[in-house]
């Protein structure tokens, strides 16, 4: 059997076990790596689907990538249960162990300084969607008598569209101050896309946050408190997800952003 | 305005995590996939094919 090796994440060694359940992304159980210090967590998945090509072809197919990603996201979340894992893309897949190895001891040094900023910090998602839906509906088109009526109508439409854009961008920037005071970092997704999030509304914030998990609690209950005012607005929360929007150029970008702070 | 905190995580939100985030190896052992641009193009074209407003894009370009 010549299974490709699929890997998830890099740790640290710890000591809890995996649940005993959990299987990969091919329906194989994950195992632990290890090797100088440090742990791969990977699984043998069939050169038939995950050689370069048949995967480039999987990538395309959007129930394939949905079994995968939910399998990827199983194993990474099994592991946050027990420890910080460092998660690598999707569809990261070597040889053999051995080519594992090399790729582990090549950067072991990244992986140290990167493990040790996120070591006890999960991330958070928080979007803000503008529903403009609901902002049309609550105001009933009245009919037009005339002509200049109509472009009445049509003017104060396009200005409330407008007032709604502006209040959805402050209320989305107070937002964002507010959270990125009470985490460690923060980075700014591009909107989602309405056709693959589903929702009717505008995607006006896609942020994610790194939360120590001791103040986790607190940044939930921030989140929580902006329930109030603004109609035509929905919050949403994600987490806690691994630190997958954290894990930098290798360090070279993180290490610019400015003095971390430790949090022992 | 509520939170909402649902227990299923949104494909999208996954995806934006799992295809846009995490550490990217490259390298001559690695079958290397995992390449921003590439995944760019890729969910593109899924964008399309689960829109059936938008033709997919294999389907006829001039």
């Amino acid at each position: 059997m010549t299974g490709l090796r699929y890997v998830y994440a890099v740790c640290r060694p710890f000591g809890a076990a995996l649940q005993s359940q959990l299987t990969g992304v091919a329906g194989a159980p994950p195992k632990l790596l290890s090797h100088h210090g440090l742990i791969a967590v990977l699984s043998e998945v069939p050169e038939r689907d995950f050689a370069e090509g048949p995967l480039k072809a999987h990538l395309e197919d959007l129930d394939w990538l949905t079994d995968t990603a939910r399998a990827h996201q199983g194993v990474i979340d099994a592991l946050t249960a027990v420890t910080t894992p460092l998660p690598l893309r999707l569809g990261t897949v070597f040889r053999d162990d051995s080519g594992v190895r090399v790729m582990m001891e090549t950067r072991e040094e990244a992986f140290g300084r990167t493990l040790d900023r996120l070591e006890g910090r999960v991330e958070w998602g928080v979007k803000v969607y503008l529903d403009t839906e609901a902002a049309e509906t609550a105001r009933p088109p009245e009919k037009a008598a005339s002509g200049r009526d109509y472009l009445r109508q049509r003017r104060m439409r396009n200005r409330s569209h407008e007032d709604m854009w502006e209040k959805a961008e402050t209320f989305a920037r107070r937002l964002h101050e507010t959270l990125s005071g009470r985490a460690e970092d923060f980075r700014l997704h591009a909107p989602q896309n309405p056709t693959l999030s589903g929702f009717a509304g505008r995607n006006v914030l896609n942020a994610a946050y790194l939360v120590p998990r001791g103040k986790s609690e607190e940044f939930v209950e921030a989140v929580d408190r902006t329930k109030d005012d603004v109609p035509g607005l929905r919050v949403e929360l994600t987490g806690p997800w691994a630190a997958y929007s954290f894990t930098g150029e290798m360090g070279e970008t993180q290490r610019a952003e400015g003095p971390e702070e430790e949090n022992a | 305005m509520t939170v909402v905190e649902r227990r299923e995580i949104a494909l999208v939100d996954l995806l934006d995590r799992l295809l846009a985030g995490g550490v990217v190896i490259t390298g001559d052992l690695t079958l290397r996939i995992a390449d921003v641009d590439l995944v760019r193009i890729d969910l593109n074209a899924l964008i399309s094919s689960v829109n059936e407003q938008v033709p997919a894009p294999w389907g006829e370009l001039e």
